[in-house]
């Protein structure tokens, strides 16, 4: 399709085989400025009544092939069994394909919406034509065009090859009303769960190309080293052994007929390493260091009135948080195919276009020349925003000249990973004579992600620092100070990214305000929170709203079982607000989680089937980095290697998960990182209930 | 290297590998099945769990010389019909995976679970599944789904 302005959005053409095809745009959350039109989704409609949907967006479990095409189907009056949902893949042919930042619902909503509207205008002007009726006597159900005076319908299937050369329709008018809504807002089921129960459905490590061989790489263990000299004598003599040779400066990759031929060669590999300045590096000193720069000069990310002239009862606190790592289940993995003048990946990715521009650099093409596909993702958590694994791929098809595809153990994972940045906070409050706090500082020390990869200062700092710290409590005299530090670890994006940190030391650090001043936390964050207004973007009264439903649904204040509490916390990121009541006991030391309540407000629920599953989800998730998840570094090396020494949740662990839903028209928000960020709070308010100890440093069991 | 014959899914298969070789390597490398998933490679996580002769195991701690003579069940022949195990059917009636990636390792453990105890209580289900690791937090949607399937006419 060629290129339009990006004002006209939308194109529309007749599909082979003689049907409907409407190509549109979906932004993306940190979409850039292009004034070409590059469509990134299509719609398709076939005379056999079939509709396709033709999605730039990663399933890694989050429901976006699900979620959708509700939203499309919703306004092009669907038939929701006919729907079928395609992955798109990249190639420069295509707009921005990210998906991240819980923002896909949030950005598609307008333009899925206006894409289904789109259609079914033009599928009903295609019946009124053959009817000869005018438009206004015809109405879309069900993937049909109904005339009701002479009781005619055509299907979306009979009136596709007709509409497709019609006009677009400029402003094709759009539902105002949910309680209209057919799909959307509806409890439907997932659409890839059947491949997902039968072992059908193709993740990356689960594809194959004839002839392809497997690859393993041995990376330096020491953070920055490089490899000196490798001896792979030894490994020659596996069975199946290829080839074996240097890929980067800090890793040499062994490949053989099978996976297991490429670890037993990577075993029986010698190879020293130069390990670079990194050699003495550990958690001790990275944390120390923390600690130290607090008193550094700092750049303001949110001030309102005067800190320093706040007068009253001084409490101050300090919380330290560790490196975490993403360790999604599906190990790190892609498949490459370098021709010599082309370069194909198949790669579990959530960023095909930033794998096709680094393998083009990597192997030398142009990235025209490189075509990226879109598996299944078996996990996400942000691990798949880097492109590491696919530009390795690249690099040993293109050594070998012949398809090959890389895997990670999890060794490989959980050592050579980018990392939740570690940070350390200090706060500060006043209370008044009352008890109640009249000012509130929090000052955090912490390595920028944005900024170690290489994005611009923004203002002087990593701007997704500010936005995930801002602030939603009107406090007449706050500040929010930020200390941006270095690290050699690597850094990454880890679902719900800064929020977690700021939302474990803001809301431990209110639950420390309310026990200093004698008042109850819930009752504190309502009466900070108690006048409408917008701050930093965040509406008071949404956040009011999700403490209420927690509070309400969890019982906070009523009587538990003998020897259980509750801690309560909330926090907004992401556009949406999120509140968790978590109801433990003590058992040998250890909190024992029997209930979280999450209460979600992210606007107009799209599918609470998937939403509930998100909340599930994010709960256990954080869940898991507070209790043990934690990266140590020693002499330079990540410590921990498998599930043993980083352990997740697991069944008998998992605590009930109650899932609610504020009530809302407005549009649609994320839901994938805002269940993460309150947990840890929550929970360690709750131990502080229980105990009367206030956990100031996760993980909780370190 | 000798050949090594193994019975999966109820077929005779002759395999050429090196008798350490662990089971999941040749599930997916040389006979293709690849429902069956690698996560740890150290029994820690249980993506890689199929049945030998009914039991669950972990695949990728199996060495292969060990499975010889066993009937090896993965998810390609968990239904030994064209159609669906109740576990499945009740998997989808719960809507149960996200990322999917652990959820074949799961009712694999699942299946061994019901074959032995056909109405298992939540502490028996917790025993069962707790050496399966999902990081996307699934786990209240499979206890539903075992409960289902185990319930008389429940899977659907």
């Amino acid at each position: 399709m060629s290129p339009l302005s990006r004002r006209e959005f939308l194109a529309a053409g007749a599909a082979a085989g003689a049907g409907l095809v409407i190509g549109f745009y979906l932004p993306h959350h940190g979409a850039g400025n292009s004034e070409m039109f590059a469509p990134n989704a299509y719609l398709k409609i076939v005379p056999d009544g079939k509709i396709t949907i033709v999605l730039a967006r990663s399933e890694m479990g989050q429901g976006v092939s699900t979620s959708l095409p509700m939203i499309l189907a919703e306004e092009l009056e669907a038939d929701w069994k006919q729907i079928t949902v395609e992955q798109a893949g990249a190639s420069t042919l295509y707009g921005d394909q990210s998906t991240g930042g819980s923002a896909s619902v949030k950005t598609t909503w307008d333009p899925m919406r206006k894409a289904g509207a789109t259609a079914r205008e033009m599928l009903i002007s295609a019946a009124a034509l053959e009817w000869g009726v005018p438009r206004s006597a015809c109405k879309a159900e069900n993937s049909t065009v109904v005339h009701s005076a002479s009781n005619r319908r055509l299907t979306y299937g009979q009136l596709a090859a007709r509409a497709a050369i019609l006009p677009i329709p400029t402003d094709p008018p759009l539902k105002k009303d949910a309680k209209d809504y057919k799909i959307v807002g509806h409890r439907i089921p997932r659409l890839d769960t059947a491949t997902k129960v039968t072992g059908t459905a193709g993740y990356g490590i689960d594809f194959r190309l004839p002839g392809m061989k497997y690859a393993v790489l041995a990376r330096c263990p020491v953070i920055g080293g490089k490899v000196a000299s490798f001896d792979d004598q030894e490994s020659k003599k596996i069975s199946g052994a290829g080839y074996i040779g240097k890929i980067s400066d800090s890793a040499v990759a062994v490949v053989a007929d099978s996976v297991w031929g490429a670890i037993s060669g990577r075993r029986a590999l010698k190879v020293t390493w130069d390990e670079g300045p990194n050699r003495d590096l550990n958690s001790a000193a990275i944390y120390a260091g923390l600690k130290q720069s607090l008193s550094r000069k700092s750049v303001s990310l949110f001030s309102a009135g005067d800190v320093a002239k706040a007068s009253g009862r001084r409490v101050e606190a300090e919380y330290q948080l560790p490196f975490m790592a993403h360790a999604p289940m599906e190990p790190g993995n892609s498949v490459a195919h370098f021709r010599g003048t082309t370069c194909e990946i198949w790669s579990p990715t959530q960023v095909p276009q930033d794998v096709r521009d680094s393998v083009a650099t990597a192997v030398g093409l142009d990235p025209d020349n490189v075509k990226v596909n879109i598996t299944y993702i078996g996990g996400g958590f942000g691990r798949r925003l880097e492109h590491d694994y696919a530009v390795e791929a690249a690099l040993v098809s293109k050594a070998v000249n012949g398809p090959v595809q890389v895997l990670w153990t999890r060794e490989d994972d959980m050592r050579n990973s980018t990392y939740r940045p570690a940070s350390y906070h200090r706060l500060s409050a006043a209370l008044d004579g009352s008890g109640w706090p009249v000012s509130f500082s929090h000052r955090v020390a912490m390595p920028a992600i944005n900024i170690q990869k290489g994005f611009p200062l923004d203002n002087g700092t990593d701007s997704e620092v500010r936005d995930e710290f801002s602030f939603v409590y009107p406090f007449p005299n706050a500040a929010i100070e930020y200390v941006m530090t270095e690290t050699p670890v690597p850094l990454g994006w880890m679902r719900s990214v800064n929020a977690l940190q700021a939302g474990f030391a803001s809301e431990s650090f209110l639950d420390e305000l309310a026990r200093a001043g004698g008042k109850d936390p819930l009752e504190l964050r309502l009466r900070l929170l108690a006048k409408d207004e917008t701050l930093n973007g965040w509406q008071t009264a949404r956040m009011r709203g999700v403490l209420k439903l927690a509070a309400e649904k969890a019982g906070w204040g009523k009587a538990l079982a003998p020897g259980h509490y509750q801690g309560l916390a909330c926090f907004a990121c992401f556009s949406s607000y999120m509140a968790e009541v978590v109801e433990i006991s003590m058992e040998n030391n250890a909190p024992r989680v029997h209930k979280v309540v999450g209460a979600i407000d992210c606007g107009q629920v799209v599918n609470p089937n998937i939403l509930e599953q998100q909340i599930h989800g994010g709960v256990i998730f954080a869940l898991g980095n507070a209790l043990q998840a934690q990266i140590t570094i020693d002499k330079g090396r990540v410590v921990q290697g498998n599930f043993d020494d980083y352990p997740p949740i697991r069944m008998n662990e998992a605590p009930v998960v109650e899932a609610y839903f504020v009530e809302s028209t407005e549009a649609p928000t994320g839901a994938g990182e805002p269940p993460v960020p309150p947990l840890a709070p929550a929970l360690c308010n709750a131990i502080y209930a229980a105990t009367k100890k206030r956990i100031r440093t996760l993980p909780i069991l370190s | 290297m000798p050949e090594i014959t193994l019975r999966v899914n109820g077929s005779e298969r002759k395999v050429d590998v090196s008798p350490d070789t662990p089971l999941l390597w040749v599930l997916r490398d040389t006979l293709q099945l690849t429902g069956t998933k690698f996560g740890c490679g150290a029994g820690l996580c249980g993506a890689c769990t199929v049945h030998l002769d009914g039991e669950a195991r972990r695949s990728c701690s199996t060495p292969v010389a060990q499975a010889a003579g066993k009937n090896i069940t993965t998810i390609e022949g968990l239904s030994p019909a064209s159609g669906l195990h109740p576990l499945q059917h009740a998997w989808i009636a719960e809507d149960v995976p996200q990322c999917g990636y652990c959820q074949v390792g799961q009712i694999m453990s699942a299946a061994a679970l019901l074959a032995k105890t056909p109405q298992p209580s939540d502490d028996q289900i917790t025993e069962a599944m707790s050496g399966n690791l999902c990081r996307c937090g699934t786990y209240d949607r499979i206890r539903r789904a075992i409960h289902r399937a185990a319930s008389p006419g429940g899977a659907r």
